[in-house]
C-alpha cells in the first residue's frame, strides 16, 4: 500500500481496519462459510456508511472521495479488505456504482448502492472466452433490448438486486442494468475457494428490458467496459496485496516464535533466505499495485500495462508467497483452524477473476505491440 | 535563490537533448563487437557527451553547485532521464563512477578532495572505478587483505583487487585497504583514492565466458599514496564502506545517475517484442505469453525501485531496504534472460546474422547470473533483508571480536 498516506487517508484506513477487525474477525469469517450470502446485510450497510461504495461516485450523485482521487482511496479500502479477508461484494458494487455515475442513469439504483441497502454486480466473464471477449448478445428489438447468453463466474450473483450486463451488439459492446428478478434471468450458485465470496452462473434466456435499461450508448460501451475492467484490476490487485501482507506478517511472527532444535525458525539461513524472497515479492506487489492505481486515477496511458503487470505478478508471485507461508507453518498451515488459509483463499480467488496471470501476460504483449504501432505511426 | 521548476527544466532538457545528442545506437557489447578499439572510441564519445552535459548545465543535477553540479532535486534528474529516452548517454560513466564512487566522495571527502575531483568527474575528465572486492574474499569485502602501511606522509599499498569494471580505460579508483591487523576486521580498514596509472599498479584484464573483457584485476605492488588522498579516518574505513555499498545498491535509483527512464525495463537491447518478431513467433501465443512475462517483470522491478527510493528518501524505509529492490531486480533479470532465450527457440543455440534480435540470446542466457553476482551476491542481499530489514537473528560468524590476523583464512585462486 502507499507509503505515504495523507492524514485523512490514514484516518480513513484506520477506521476501515478497525471496523473490519471488530465486525469481521477471523472467527466470524469461519462461521460465514455456511451463510448463503457470505456476509451480513447490516455489516454491509454500516460499511457503506463509512464510504465503501461512494468513493468512485461524484458529489453531484451523492458520493465523494477522501483525497480527490477516489480510485486511490478505494484501493486503500480494498487493501484492508484483503488484509482482513473481509466479506462483502466490494469490487462489483463499486464497479457498478462507477458505471452508473459515469452515465448518469438509474439514480434510484445508485442511491441504494451508496447507502448499502442494496448491492449490484457486474456480469462480464464468460466460459471459454479470451479476456474481455464477449459472446452474450444484446440486440435492439423495437423499444426493447433482448439479452441472451450465459455469464460466469458472477460475484454476488445471488445477492445483487441489479446486474450490470456487458454484451455484444453487432461489432460493438452494450451495457444494460437488469433487475435480478426480471423474467428469463436465472442464477445457478457455483462453488468457490473463498469462504465468504459467493459466485453464480447467470443465464439470460431472451431477457427483455426497456431501452432505457441501457447504461451508456448501445453498441458504444467499449471504453466504459475497459475502464470498469481497469477499476476491477486495481481493486483486485490492492486486495490481494493486503492478503499477502497479512499472511507474510503472520509467518514472520511465526518464524520468531516457533523453535525447533533449540533455535527459532528465523535463525536458519535456509529459511531466512526464503523470507527475503517473499519480502521482495510482497514489496514488488505493493509497488506495482500502487503504481497501477495511481496511473488509473491520474488518467495516465501507462495504466493498462501497469494494471496487467500487477495482475500477473500478484497472481503468480502472490501464490508463491502464500504457499511458502503455508510451508513454513508446516502441518498447521493446511488446517482449517489456522488463519493462513483465509488469506490464501482471497489471493487465490482474485488470481482467477478478471484474467489469470497467463491472460494478463498475453495482454501485456498485445498492449506493447499496440504501443509500438502507435509510436511507429507517430514517427512516420 | 529560486530553483528552476521541474517543468521548465524538463522543457529545456527536451530541447537541448534533441538539438545536441545522437539517437541511441542500440549497439551492445557482443562477441562480434569491434574489440578494444571500438570500446575506446565509445568511451571517448561518452566523455565528450559528459562534457556537453556539463557545459549545458545538465551534469550532476543533484550535486551541489560548489562542486560543479546543478544543486537541483531528484525530480529534476528524473525529468531529465525521461527526456533522454531514445538518445545516447554516457552509460559507462554512471555506475560505478557516479555512484558509488562520486557519491562516496561527496559524503566522506574533504572540502579539498571534493573541489579537486568532483568537477573533473562531472566534466568527463576523471572516470572513477571501485577497487573493492578481492580474489580471496568475494562478498566478504570487510575481510580485505590488501594492506596499507604508513610511512611518514604516505601510505604504501600492497595486494590485489578484482572485478573492477573498465580499469583499463578509467583514471581513478577508490580502494578499501587494511591498516590495522590487530583489531577485529571491521575496525582496521581505511579508504584511499588512487590514480590507476600510479607506479606499482598493474591492470590485468579478465575474459568473461561471453568474451567480454571489461572486468579487471589490479595488482598493487608498493604503490605510494599521499595521506591527503585518504578518504575518511584511519581505521574507520568500514563506516565509509557501509555507505559505499549502500550507494552501490542504489544503482540506477541514485539521484546522481543519468540514464534514460525505462532502460532497466526495456533492457539495453530493446524491446522483447523484437525477439519474438525476429524469431518469427509473433502469432504464437506461447511466445507472446513469455514476452508478456518479461514485460511484467520489467514494470514491477521499475515500480519497486521507485517505491524503495521514495521509502528511503522519506525515512519510511531503512537504507537497507535497497537490498529488497536489488534482489527482485536481479532474480527478474535472470528470468528475463531465460525468457528471451526460450522465445528465440533453436536460435538460442545456433544463430546467424539473419536472426536479428533472436541472435545471441544463448550468450545472454549463459551470462544469466551476472547481475545476481556482481555488486554483492543475491545471497548477501537475502541476508541483509532477513537480518537488517526483517530483524531476524544474524548468522553466527567466527571473525567478530577477534584480531583480524587471527581469523582463519582459506586459500584462493589469485
Amino acid at each position: 500500500m502507499l507509503l505515504q498516506l495523507s492524514s485523512d487517508q490514514e484516518f480513513f484506513r484506520e477506521t476501515t481496519a478497525k471496523f473490519l477487525s471488530d465486525q469481521a474477525p477471523v472467527d466470524a469469517l469461519r462461521r460465514l462459510r455456511d451463510e448463503p450470502a457470505g456476509y451480513d446485510a447490516d455489516f454491509w450497510r454500516r460499511g457503506a456508511e463509512l464510504g465503501w461504495t461512494s468513493l468512485l461516485v461524484s458529489e453531484e450523485h451523492g458520493g465523494g472521495s477522501i483525497s480527490g482521487s477516489g480510485i486511490v482511496d478505494l484501493a486503500i479500502v480494498a487493501h484492508e479488505f484483503g488484509a482482513h479477508a473481509a466479506p462483502g461484494p466490494l469490487i462489483t458494487s463499486n464497479v457498478v456504482a462507477a458505471a452508473l455515475d459515469a452515465t448518469g442513469g438509474h439514480p434510484e439504483v445508485l442511491a441504494g448502492l451508496l447507502d448499502g441497502t442494496a448491492v449490484a454486480t457486474w456480469c462480464i466473464d464468460e466460459s471459454g472466452r479470451r479476456l474481455l471477449d464477449v459472446d452474450l448478445a444484446i440486440r435492439v428489438d423495437g423499444d426493447s433490448l433482448v439479452i441472451s447468453g450465459v455469464k460466469r463466474p458472477v460475484e454476488a450473483a445471488g445477492q445483487a438486486s441489479h446486474l450490470l450486463v456487458t454484451g455484444r451488439t453487432g461489432d460493438g459492446l452494450t451495457q444494460v442494468l437488469v433487475p435480478a428478478e426480471t423474467s428469463g434471468v436465472s442464477v445457478t450458485p457455483m462453488n468457490s475457494v473463498d469462504l465468504t465470496r459467493r459466485f453464480g452462473a447467470v443465464s439470460f434466456d431472451d431477457v427483455r428490458v426497456p431501452l432505457d435499461a441501457a447504461v451508456g450508448e448501445a453498441g458504444a460501451a467499449r471504453p466504459q467496459v475497459e475502464h470498469q475492467f481497469h477499476l476491477a484490476l486495481a481493486l483486485a490487485n490492492a486486495e490481494s496485496v493486503g492478503a499477502m501482507q497479512t499472511a507474510f506478517d503472520l509467518t514472520v511472527q511465526w518464524g520468531f516464535d516457533r523453535y525447533s532444535f533449540g533455535r527459532p525458525l528465523a535463525s536458519y539461513q535456509a529459511l531466512k533466505h526464503r523470507y527475503a524472497d517473499m519480502k521482495s515479492w510482497l514489496e514488488g506487489g505493493h509497488a506495482i499495485a500502487d503504481e497501477g492505481a495511481e496511473a488509473l486515477a491520474g488518467g495516465d496511458p501507462r495504466a493498462s500495462m501497469l494494471l496487467s503487470a500487477g495482475k500477473a505478478f500478484i497472481g503468480e508471485y502472490g501464490g508463491e508467497l502464500m504457499h511458502d507461508c503455508v510451508q513454513l507453518h508446516g502441518g498447521l498451515g493446511v488446517t482449517y483452524e489456522h488463519d493462513i488459509h483465509l488469506y490464501l483463499r482471497r489471493q487465490t480467488v482474485n488470481r482467477c477473476l478478471y484474467g489469470t496471470p497467463s491472460e494478463h501476460k498475453q495482454r501485456l504483449a498485445d498492449l506493447a505491440e499496440q504501443q509500438e504501432e502507435a509510436r511507429g505511426k507517430a514517427d512516420s | 535563490m529560486s530553483e528552476e521548476t521541474v517543468e521548465d527544466f524538463r522543457r529545456r532538457a527536451h530541447e537541448w537533448i534533441r538539438a545536441n545528442l545522437r539517437p541511441a545506437s542500440g549497439s551492445t557489447q557482443t562477441l562480434r563487437g569491434g574489440g578494444d578499439e571500438q570500446d575506446l572510441a565509445e568511451v571517448a564519445r561518452e566523455r565528450e557527451v559528459q562534457r556537453m552535459l556539463f557545459d549545458a548545465g545538465f551534469a550532476g543535477i543533484c550535486v551541489p553547485t560548489e562542486y560543479g553540479g546543478q544543486g537541483l532535486t531528484h525530480a529534476h534528474q528524473r525529468a531529465f532521464n525521461d527526456e533522454l529516452v531514445g538518445y545516447e548517454y554516457p552509460a559507462r560513466l554512471q555506475v560505478p563512477p557516479m555512484t558509488p564512487c562520486m557519491a562516496v566522495l561527496l559524503e566522506f571527502g574533504t572540502e579539498e578532495q571534493k573541489k579537486l575531483h568532483v568537477p573533473g568527474i562531472l566534466k568527463g575528465e576523471e572516470i572513477w572505478m571501485q577497487l573493492l572486492s578481492e580474489p580471496s574474499g568475494g562478498s566478504d569485502v570487510a575481510g580485505a587483505l590488501t594492506s596499507a602501511v604508513r610511512e611518514g606522509d604516505e601510505w604504501v599499498l600492497n595486494g590485489s583487487k578484482i572485478w573492477t569494471s573498465g580499469a583499463w580505460w578509467a583514471n581513478w579508483g577508490l580502494v578499501l585497504a587494511r591498516t590495522n591487523w590487530d583489531v577485529p576486521k571491521h575496525r582496521g580498514l581505511t579508504v584511499f583514492m588512487l590514480p590507476l596509472d600510479a607506479p606499482g599498479v598493474t591492470v590485468h584484464r579478465i575474459e568473461m565466458l561471453n568474451g567480454n573483457r571489461e572486468f579487471c584485476q589490479e595488482f598493487l605492488s608498493d604503490v605510494r599514496v599521499p595521506d591527503t588522498d585518504r578518504v575518511g579516518d584511519v581505521d574507520d574505513g568500514w563506516t565509509v564502506g557501509v555507505r559505499w555499498m549502500f550507494h552501490e545498491r542504489m544503482q540506477y535509483n541514485s539521484p546522481y545517475v543519468t540514464r534514460p527512464t525505462g532502460a532497466a525495463r526495456e533492457g539495453e537491447k530493446g524491446s522483447i517484442l523484437n525477439v519474438v518478431r525476429d524469431a518469427g513467433r509473433l502469432q504464437d501465443p506461447v511466445a507472446r505469453e513469455l514476452a508478456g512475462e518479461a514485460l511484467e517483470l520489467g514494470l514491477v522491478t521499475e515500480a519497486l525501485n521507485h517505491r524503495v527510493a521514495r521509502g528511503i528518501m522519506s525515512g519510511t524505509m531503512t537504507d537497507q531496504a535497497a537490498a529488497v529492490g536489488r534482489l527482485l531486480m536481479c532474480t527478474s533479470l535472470a528470468r528475463q534472460s531465460t525468457l528471451a532465450f526460450q522465445i528465440a527457440g533453436a536460435a538460442g543455440g545456433a544463430w546467424n546474422d539473419d536472426d536479428g534480435q533472436a541472435a545471441e540470446r544463448g550468450i545472454d542466457y549463459l551470462m544469466r547470473q551476472t547481475a545476481s553476482i556482481g555488486g554483492g551476491t543475491t545471497e548477501m542481499a537475502r541476508n541483509v533483508i532477513a537480518e537488517r530489514v526483517l530483524g531476524m537473528p544474524r548468522e553466527p560468524s567466527l571473525d567478530r571480536n577477534v584480531p583480524f590476523r587471527d581469523v582463519p583464512r582459506g586459500s584462493a585462486r589469485s
